[in-house]
């Protein structure tokens, strides 16, 4: 059953009413790792296969090459899963990098005029809810990922500094615009040049402002990025 | 409505029957949903009720009057976009009729029919995102949404006009960048025949909801007086009684030419305010109309401003003497005569100034930028006290400010 | 005649320290320090003109005369006419002038951000502090001899500069502003020059 995949901790999902799964005497989930069910058992669909697709599918490296610290030793992270019957045996990173990257819920530093076009993204036309990232909370505690949309000022620096620490773990940072980039076309002394000189940024968009289409880029590039991470790794060694 | 609230006695007082309490100090912002923007309150709070209101602006200070002296007149356009970044077409207008006043250069009518038309889309879309972010701010999400549709097709009529969704930087000092496309003013005349039906769909969402008025009207009630001492202007203070609108008064751009009402209010509270930028937008939906009615031919920019206007790619290329014109104008800027001028329009959010000081040349010496919003911004302290802190809230909500203005 | 202009006329019969300034557009003034009050209080009061637009301070830097000019315009809300005063600082040193928070609560934040930018104090005002820089900040950047890009200052708060190790820099201005100096007719004079706080990233700002 986890032969393929020994070594990694993997979670046994069970598909199919609770009767059918309890009658061909498979637990629910095993090991260490739960899933929330509800949300998992509409999408695997028994015969659905396009999310298998997804899983067996390689990830793409597309050109970018990482370096090798930044992910784990074991470098296969094609997401091998296997299918028996009703259950899908798959790899914790997976799942969790899944739902990670489904539902990241935006920290809005909405600063100026970025700020517009991120309330334009999450508007009706650009649609971000349909990333899972509607729900912009400007609550640091409950947010995942901070988008920083906007000129930063020096006055404005410590007050960023101090919510990205407020923020828990996992977080990321987009630097939306010009100006959260490299400080933009204000080249003058009150003007932070570049928002990653205060916090580690994962995604820069270029743009002034950056179209909303270029922000949902940034927002899928991201999730790749997510989906790349060793989590259950950094999970279980934290 | 705040109403004179009793606190309960026997729960408030202490085993020797006196009532103890404690000023609470709050800072709100700057990183806030509802401060719109980068602003930070420092309240102390008695409970709930405000005794001291100490708005910190400058968190969005980025240097334009510094950087502006370092700049061409026309080099400085992109900076005013990001001023009161909701309405970067009107802010551009009023920059670019400025640095006119001080060349004392008048563009031709057609030039002055689309710095009119864009400017009130502008004003339209600005409005728009006020009562949006009203809404939000009081628990009303649908007004944003549908505010946004509206404002996506703005966008989408700037986009073909400037190249750019908003942040246009569309005005030259002289003229404007770049004509109509074919056919742009009858798509602005179809949004606009689309949008008069909407417009009252969005604001029948508010204008009589129960849980609005409760919220807006008698919230942050601003007296004539202490708008024109705190020197509001725009639809603050027109809220107030004071029918004062720089477009009637003192008419610029071929304003005098249309025919349109100024919304002036009695009451001077959220409500009022609110109503006020409501009938501003439909009112600027006449003045387009009668705008592209009359929409007359004819050259977009002072051809006959050798110095300061560029003349068109095409002649640059082939002649001469326009190359040199167009040379002499990028590197050195539009040639403008020594000597001060102040200039204001009616923006959205209020009267946007600029002060110019030139020693000559193709660059300012000094520019100073009169921003509505931080006019309208230092009535705060006097506003918020005695107010509870979701009053505070709403107040923000109805003076309807932008940082980017505000700080510069 | 304009409101304005019998305004100024007027002004200038009852003060002799009145006189005319320039201007491209409205009437304006040029009006000492120690008058200054008298004369917008005038303005208010006798002459309707009730609202304060603007307040702004002026580094002439290299003129001969006061450095520092303090420039005042009021309108009217009746007659929506314009009206200049400027106001020179005696002391180029220490500029100061009378605070205009008496007569306008609205000057409060003006002068605020005109001491902020300039330095110029503002005597009789209730809190002068500064306004868009944060309070510790160390210069007067409007001034005309504090660069573009700034100049080098610690941050406020402690803790995020001990984690972040980061601090105001001067912004890299990659050899520019690129911009001919104002007023210069002469085509050789006029060409975009680098100013002298042009530096790069890689190479340094030359000591001056």
């Amino acid at each position: 059953m986890g032969g393929r995949l020994s070594g990694c901790p993997t979670i046994e999902v069970s598909v199919g009413r609770k009767g059918r799964a309890k009658a061909k005497g498979r637990g629910r989930v095993k090991r260490n790792l739960r899933v929330p069910f509800s949300s998992i058992r509409t999408l695997f669909a028994e015969r659905d296969k396009t999310f298998l697709r997804g899983l067996t599918r390689p990830v793409r490296w597309g050109g970018f090459c990482p370096n090798s610290t930044m992910v784990s030793a074991n470098t296969e992270l094609t997401y091998n899963s296997k299918i028996e019957g009703d259950v899908i045996v798959s790899r914790a990173d997976s799942v969790i990098n899944w739902i990670r990257s489904n539902s990241m819920w935006p920290m809005p530093m909405g600063l100026a005029c970025c700020a517009i076009e991120l309330m334009a993204t999450a508007a009706s036309r650009f649609d971000i809810a349909r990333f899972g990232a509607e729900v912009m909370r400007f609550s640091p505690k409950q947010s995942d990922v901070m988008i920083v949309a906007g000129t930063v000022t020096y006055k404005m620096s410590s007050a960023l500094r101090r919510i990205y620490d407020q923020m828990s773990e996992p977080k990321w940072v987009i630097a939306m615009g010009a100006c959260a980039s490299t400080g933009g076309m204000y080249r003058s002394y009150a003007v932070l040049q570049g928002v990653d000189r205060i916090v580690p940024v994962d995604v820069y968009v270029s743009g002034c402002p950056p179209r909303p289409e270029a922000l949902l880029d940034a927002l899928i590039k991201l999730q790749e990025k997510v989906k790349r991470e060793p989590s259950a790794s950094k999970l279980l060694s934290a | 409505m705040p109403a004179e609230y009793a606190f309960p006695d026997s729960a408030a007082k202490t085993a020797h029957g006196e009532f103890e309490t404690e000023k609470m100090s709050l800072s709100m912002g700057p990183s806030h949903p509802s401060t719109h923007g980068v602003l930070r309150i420092q309240m102390e709070l008695d409970g709930e009720v405000v005794t001291k209101a100490d708005p910190v602006v400058g968190y969005l200070h980025r240097g334009d009057e510094k950087i502006a002296e370092n700049m061409t007149y026309n080099q400085f356009v992109p900076y005013t976009d990001r001023l009161d970044y909701l309405a970067p077409l009107a802010n551009n207008m009023a920059y670019a009729i400025a640095v006119e006043r001080l060349a004392k250069l008048e563009v031709p009518p057609r030039c002055q029919a689309i710095r009119v038309i864009t400017a009130e889309m502008a004003r339209i879309s600005a409005h728009l995102l006020g009562l949006g972010a009203f809404g939000i701010d009081v628990g009303a999400w649908t007004v944003f949404l549908y505010s946004f549709t509206e404002r996506e097709k703005l966008y989408k009529l700037f986009e073909e006009l400037t190249g750019a969704r908003f942040t246009t930087s569309y005005t030259r000092i002289g003229g404007v960048a770049r004509d109509v496309p074919e056919g742009w003013t009858g798509r602005v005349d179809a949004f606009c025949e689309q949008f008069l039906p909407l417009l009252e769909e969005i604001l029948n969402l508010l204008t009589r909801n129960r849980i609005f008025v409760d919220r807006a009207a008698g919230v942050g009630v601003i007296s004539k007086e202490d708008a024109i001492a705190y020197g509001l202007t725009g639809p603050n203070l027109r809220a107030c009684g004071v029918p004062l609108d720089l477009r009637k008064d003192k008419p610029y751009s071929g304003y005098e030419q249309y025919e349109f009402d100024v919304a002036v209010g009695t009451k001077g509270d959220g409500y009022d305010r609110y109503l006020v930028r409501g009938e501003e937008m439909r009112q600027s939906v006449r003045i387009i109309r009668q705008a592209i009615a009359k929409f007359p031919g004819g050259a977009w920019y002072a051809e006959d401003a050798k110095r300061i206007i560029a003349p068109p790619k095409s002649k640059v290329l082939t002649s001469m003497e326009e190359l040199i014109q167009n040379f002499m104008i990028v590197t050195e800027g539009p040639l403008m005569p020594a000597g001060e001028v102040y200039f204001e329009a009616e923006n959205p959010k209020g009267a946007l100034g600029f002060y110019i000081v030139s020693k000559g040349g193709g660059v300012p010496w000094r520019l100073k930028i009169r921003a509505p919003s931080f006019c309208n911004l230092s009535i705060l302290p006097k506003v918020c006290v005695g107010a509870m802190v979701s009053d505070v809230v709403s107040i923000l909500g109805s003076l309807d400010f932008v940082m980017g203005e505000c700080d510069r | 005649m304009p409101a304005g202009l019998d305004a100024v006329t007027a002004l200038k019969g009852k003060w002799a320290s009145v006189t005319d300034r320039a201007s491209l557009d409205h009437p304006a003034i040029n009006v000492p320090a120690p008058d200054l009050l008298a004369v917008l209080g005038s303005l208010k009061q006798d002459h309707r003109f009730d609202m304060l637009v603007d307040i702004s301070g002026v580094d002439w830097a290299d003129r001969s005369k006061p450095r520092f000019t303090v420039v005042y315009h009021v309108f009217s809300t009746a007659t929506h006419e314009y009206v200049r005063v400027a106001a020179d600082c005696a002391d180029d040193a220490a500029p100061e002038v009378p605070s205009a928070t008496g007569l306008w609560p609205g000057a409060d934040w003006h002068e605020r951000e005109a001491f902020d930018m300039f330095g110029i104090r503002f005597t009789g005002h209730p809190d002068l502090r500064r306004i868009l820089m944060w309070d510790g900040y160390p210069h007067f950047p409007l001034r005309k001899d504090f660069p573009l890009a700034g100049i080098e200052t610690v941050l406020p708060d402690a803790e995020v500069v001990a984690e972040t190790k980061t601090g105001a820099i001067a912004a890299p201005m990659m050899g520019g502003p690129f911009v001919a100096a104002p007023g210069q007719l002469n085509m050789s004079e006029a060409e975009p020059r680098a100013k002298d706080e042009s530096w790069t990233e890689r190479r340094p700002k030359p000591d001056v």
